[in-house]
């Protein structure tokens, strides 16, 4: 999951005879180390209550603690869980099938293949505009149904942003990362040849089994691999929800954010604190995934 | 016939959300539940480009050298980077990918959020450096990860005949490696490009609104709840980051970039 898709392995590289030369990775290995790692390290402390701004310098558990035991938090984790849960596997069933399609149709064709680059592009902010554009109750989509007479006047149009399900972020989130997840796993495809779906069609394999047994195992793991990083963005990031979310359970970034930004210098670890069970709850989904994935493989499933 | 319903499939999912914010930002006067504009008009954009103006280009100008800088700074991590990875296999590197990798994992918000304190002190927060070092936590991964992929496909025997030629070191790599990465260059600055260019929150927090890039300008037009305008500052944002995929267009589908993508 950490190395790129489709190649790699240590068959095709040497073995490095200059032990000298792990000096390449110094610069890079510098900026993640320092930076990144410094920030969450600065950050843990921050949690643990050390705050010379606000002249509170003692360790303590008592942020995380009061982030923990408080029920606003829970209902906020679970939405959150629920959301990048099912952005993801919504966004991942959609890219299955338009990599199929375009590895069947349209594989040599530049111009979609380009157009389908476009959303990788677009702020995650200027998708939020357009989707409380679109949906909102006085939306493009509102307007519409009224237009062809679906929606007649003085019936609500049902709330789909800012709503309790999470549809207006699911929906900037899904038009967002699916052609992250096709592109990747159309890589993988269009490497790999017709070859074997022939060999499976003269074995007389239907087209379901063909997609079991051929295709999913050749693209799984690039597929789980662009799923993750997904899961991972939707759950720690910031703008979507703020923007498209419901006040109340907010996602968890937004509650993490509002904490940390509080007039009040106490709300501060509390933030960071909240900030950090983000990226512990991140990392342990990734883990997770990696041991099922590796647990199935024991037991003998194709994956 | 088939390809052609599904060429227009995608490009209507793709341009479906350009719909209303277009419409929003030529619109004069929109009440609900007119489906088109009854008025058409240029308010928008004389306040975007008028009265706004010279904030939107400095936004403009900031996001840009922030990106920018982020882009070359990426780069110039991640080649050397991923020609070890790439190239080699050496102990330890197994752990040492995943430390490369694990900010393309964990969220940077409580980076930014720790990264805060650190610059603080070294009195670099609300500086345009520091604003490039919080985006280069969350960028250079990126870069790194595309050059990985980039230095798989790489044959090193090129060098060799280079060198076995009389070519000095630098020659090796000006005119034998640089030449053949520079597609995956390319998309490894856009990656890092695009990353920093819709950075909203680490902006934020570690820019402490000193530091005025597009999105930050944006967020706050937001709030005036002011569509047409709204719409306009979008499609602002969004014409950048098109024009640098289109530049690097023919670089992505290169044969020589495929495995990254």
């Amino acid at each position: 999951m950490t190395r790129p898709v489709g190649h790699s392995t240590t068959a095709r590289t040497r073995p490095l005879m200059r032990p000298a030369a792990v000096w390449l990775l110094a610069p890079a290995l510098a900026v993640v180390v320092l930076l990144f790692g410094g920030g969450l390290a600065l950050g843990l402390v921050q949690g643990l209550g050390y705050l010379p701004a606000a002249g509170m310098s003692a360790l303590t558990l008592e942020h995380f603690h009061r982030v923990l035991s408080d029920p606003d938090f829970f209902k906020s984790l679970a939405f959150t869980l629920y959301l990048a849960l099912a952005s993801t596997l919504v966004a991942v069933a959609i890219s299955v099938a338009a990599a199929l399609a375009l590895n069947r149709l349209a594989g040599r064709s530049r111009l979609i293949q380009f157009i389908f680059q476009i959303p990788l592009t677009v702020p995650h902010l200027v998708i939020a505009v357009a989707v409380v554009f679109m949906l909102a109750p006085s939306g493009l989509l509102a307007r519409g149904l009224h237009h062809l007479g679906l929606l007649p006047a003085g019936s609500g149009f049902p709330l789909l942003v800012n709503d309790p399900w999470g549809v207006g972020i699911m929906a900037a989130y899904v038009w967002k990362e699916v052609p992250f997840i096709t592109l990747m796993v159309l890589a993988v495809l269009q490497a790999s040849g017709a070859e074997l779906l022939d060999v499976g069609r003269t074995l007389k394999a239907g087209r379901w089994q063909r997609f079991r047994h051929i295709t999913l195992p050749i693209i799984f793991p690039s597929l789980g691999a662009a799923g993750l990083i997904v899961f991972a963005y939707m759950f720690g990031a910031f703008e979507i929800p703020y923007l498209l979310g419901q006040t109340y359970p907010m996602m968890l970034p937004v509650w993490a954010y509002k904490a940390y930004s509080d007039v009040d210098l106490l709300a501060r670890p509390e933030g960071i604190a909240a900030g950090l069970v983000i990226a512990a709850v991140v990392a342990a989904a990734v883990a997770l995934a990696q041991g099922l994935v590796q647990a199935a493989r024991r037991r003998g499933a194709v994956l | 016939m088939k390809r052609a319903l599904l060429g227009a499939a995608v490009a209507g999912a793709v341009l479906l959300p350009f719909l209303p914010l277009a419409l929003w930002a030529f619109s004069q006067r929109w009440f609900y539940p007119q489906l088109l504009p009854e008025q058409w008009g240029l308010r928008a954009w004389r306040y975007v480009l008028g009265t706004a103006g010279p904030q939107m280009t400095e936004a403009l100008v900031q996001s840009v050298l922030v990106a920018a800088a982020v882009a070359v700074l990426s780069v110039a991590g991640g080649i050397p980077a991923g020609r070890l990875l790439g190239l080699y296999h050496f102990r330890g590197k197994d752990l040492l990918s995943i430390v490369l990798m694990l900010p393309i994992i964990v969220p940077p918000l409580c980076v930014a959020m720790g990264l805060h304190l650190w610059l603080l002190r070294l009195e670099m927060t609300a500086t345009f450096a520091g604003v490039v070092l919080v985006h280069l936590s969350a960028c250079l991964p990126y870069a790194v990860f595309v050059m990985w992929g980039v230095f798989s496909n790489y044959n090193l025997d090129f060098e060799d005949q280079a060198r076995s030629l009389g070519a000095s070191a630098l020659d090796v790599v000006g005119r034998v490696m640089l030449p053949l990465i520079f597609p995956g260059i390319v998309v490894a600055a856009l990656f890092a490009f695009l990353l920093s260019w819709s950075q909203y929150l680490s902006t934020l927090i570690i820019g402490g609104g000193k530091i005025i890039t597009l999105p930050i300008l944006l967020f706050a037009l937001m709030g005036s709840g002011d569509r047409p305008v709204a719409a306009a500052v979008s499609i602002v944002f969004v014409i950048p980051a098109l024009a640098a995929l289109a530049v690097s267009a023919r670089y992505l589908g290169s044969r020589r970039v495929l495995g990254v993508w």
